[in-house]
């Protein structure tokens, strides 16, 4: 029994942890490219999450019509921040960038609460939700997908990286911004497309969390859990990122098994990923895979 | 330079005393004194609603000096505040309730109390750049707030803790009027410490750490002891200021002291302008002021055309929280300095008078 109920968990965590690596991928992607800390990346999400919900809910739209808008409309949304806000604080200290991204997610929280209310809705059924079994366990077909589509985005994103011609540039860009534009690289361009890119799979990570769980503002705390999966990982390294969020995953849900089996404290669950940033921050500051700072004077 | 009447149309200072001074004129003392003998009569000036307004200016701008201390004197940000504000609120409480401690001591031992907490979460940061310490300060929120809500003989867990009402050596102040006179002992005091700490050495060293880290590490500022030491004060104002709000409530809960709290306090200073001690009191004003103006508007919109449009009165919480993200972003956008930055043009301006340009 307890044992099935400690598998169960370590799947849920796996599949959590896997959606916090993308999220941490995102993040991370503005951070490596634009020295951009995004506080308002869980706001993207609940972006994403709400125009999908909106296009199928209140314009009717199929599911494969909808996906597909909304990425479109957050591909523009991401360019649209970056021009709009953030390039302006270019060459800003970087605490200021910080606080007009914390000022973006307060402005993206209220004005969906303002626009879609605040109670939860739920998603409405994209597949048939069904169980099956596998090795004896339930798991939830949502689940799979969720899965499917995390792992598909982390290696689209690989290749993106390896082989496609913006991603090289991003690379480069992230490098050495100076070398970069000598070589003919618009660093204007890769900053804007940094921002579409990871606007558009939070938005999937997004849809993906909502099609499980429904869409609420509570979407946005995978923004915050962000940080201890991109600490972990390394603040600049995309493949720690996911490792990161699948190790916070995976340690949400044991924490979870531990409470509930033997401390019985109750809701360690939700706060165990804090007290592993302020572990790592005071042991290991750079990370499992970041690289360490040196700065020449 | 206190000698003489006007700012003169120029920079005259010869000596290092005049370019620390606190008033740089007779006339700018004289009239700081003036302001405060009126603010003494406030309470019988004002009206209930104004006097809580100020009271609460009063007691925010106390957290958001501190705050200003860390963020503008020292380059590194916090987004934790608003906790450290509910700790020394908590421990206020705790202690004036348990222990035959007058509320008089206990403010100034909550705000100690808060100051070592602060140093528990700072001594990692310490080590970090600002970027990391905003990530620490984010775990310390979430980590005290799970800590409140645990320790129900500390906070009362999900039922509101009470305080005891302000009180000195048996002699206890009832209600806004007598307790306006306690806050605004401690603005005056507290932004008269904070004015002369950046007057000392200990304070050149933090703005030398602002400015440029590495120099000053070369200089020989020691930047982990004066980073925690910033990271100390900034919780040991946010302390104070718990403290007294809680005896100015009565009551303590932890509802509405989540990060959007924190993002307030950050939001004062950015307003009044990082950096600026007199633009901290101008940034709290700004930011307590503005949901009371929004309320007011939306009042007299009642029933005309864009009440109906916006459902103002519903959705009221929601737009302010707009205002206020909105109103950080345009400030850090448009006017970094805040609105310190804005009152020196204003008072350059007339220096030069009429013969500006």
């Amino acid at each position: 029994m307890n044992a099935q109920f400690l598998i169960q968990l370590l799947v849920n965590g796996l599949v959590v942890g896997t959606l916090y690596g993308v999220v941490a991928m995102s993040f991370v992607l503005i951070y490596k490219a634009t020295q951009v800390v995004n506080f308002a990346q869980g706001e993207l999400l609940l972006v994403g999450a709400w125009v999908c919900w909106a296009l199928l809910v209140k314009f009717q739209l199929p599911f494969w019509i909808g996906m597909p808008l909304t990425l479109v409309f957050m591909f523009v949304f991401g360019i649209a921040i970056q021009v709009v806000i953030l390039r302006p604080m270019i060459g800003e200290p970087i605490i200021s960038v910080i606080m007009v991204t914390i000022g973006l997610s307060t402005v993206f929280q209220a004005a969906l609460k303002w626009i879609f209310g605040v109670n939860p809705q739920p998603f409405p059924d994209v597949f048939t939700s069904k169980s099956i079994d596998i090795f004896g366990l339930q798991i939830q077909t949502v689940y799979i997908m969720s899965l499917v589509v995390s792992l598909a985005m982390m290696v689209g994103m690989a290749w993106f990286f390896r082989a496609s011609k913006y991603g090289l540039a991003m690379r480069a860009t992230a490098f050495n911004q100076q070398v970069a534009q000598s070589l003919g690289i618009s660093v204007k361009t890769v900053f804007a497309i940094s921002w579409a890119i990871s606007a558009t799979v939070s938005a999937v990570a997004g849809v993906v969390v909502a099609v499980v769980n429904g869409v609420s503002s509570g979407l946005s705390a995978y923004g915050i859990k962000v940080f201890p999966a991109a600490i972990l990982g390394g603040l600049d390294s995309i493949g720690g990122a996911v490792l990161g969020g699948v190790i916070i995953g995976l340690l949400e849900n044991i924490a979870q098994y531990v409470d509930s089996q033997f401390l019985h404290w109750g809701n360690l669950y939700e706060i165990a990923p804090f007290y592993v940033l302020i572990i790592i921050l005071m042991i290991k500051p750079y990370g499992l895979f970041g690289t360490r700072d040196i700065e020449r004077i | 330079m206190a000698s003489t009447s006007f700012i003169p149309s120029g920079d005259f200072r010869t000596s290092y005393a005049a370019d620390t001074t606190i008033f740089p004129t007779r006339t700018s003392r004289n009239f700081a004194i003036a302001g405060i003998a009126l603010l003494c009569f406030a309470p019988q000036l004002f009206s209930e609603y104004w006097l809580s307004v100020s009271i609460q200016i009063g007691i925010f701008s106390i957290a958001a000096l501190g705050l200003n201390i860390l963020v503008g004197f020292t380059g590194q940000i916090s987004i934790g505040h608003a906790a450290f504000f509910l700790f020394g609120a908590f421990t206020s409480a705790y202690v004036s309730n348990n222990f035959p401690i007058p509320v008089f001591f206990a403010i100034p031992l909550a705000g100690v109390v808060t100051a070592l907490v602060g140093l528990i979460f700072g001594v990692p940061a310490a080590r970090l750049k600002g970027l990391y310490l905003v990530i620490a300060t984010l775990a310390a929120q979430y980590i005290l707030l799970d800590f409140f809500s645990r320790a129900e003989w500390f906070s009362g867990g999900s039922v509101p803790a009470s305080a005891n009402p302000f009180s000195i050596f048996g002699y206890a102040l009832r209600g806004d009027r007598q307790y306006f006179y306690v806050v605004l002992a401690y603005v005056l005091v507290s932004y008269l410490l904070v004015t002369n700490l950046m007057r000392t050495r200990d304070g050149r060293a933090l703005v030398a750490i602002r400015d440029h880290y590495l120099s000053a590490e070369i200089m020989g500022i020691n930047l982990t002891k004066y980073r925690t030491l910033s990271f100390g004060l900034a919780a040991f104002f946010a302390g104070i200021a718990g403290a007294l709000y809680a005896h100015y409530q009565l009551v303590v809960s932890q509802e509405g002291f989540g990060i959007e709290r924190s993002v307030l306090f950050l939001a004062m200073i950015i307003i009044g302008g990082t950096g600026s001690i007199m633009g901290t009191l101008m940034g709290t004003a700004f930011v307590v002021l503005l949901p009371e103006s929004m309320e007011w508007i939306s009042l007299h919109l009642k029933g005309s055309a864009i009440d109906h449009a916006l459902s103002l009165n519903t959705n009221i919480t929601f737009l302010r929280e707009i205002a206020i993200g909105l109103i950080i972003i345009a400030f850090l956008m448009f006017e970094p300095d805040g609105l310190a930055h804005r009152w020196r043009q204003i008072k350059s301006y007339w220096k030069l008078y009429p013969f500006s340009h």
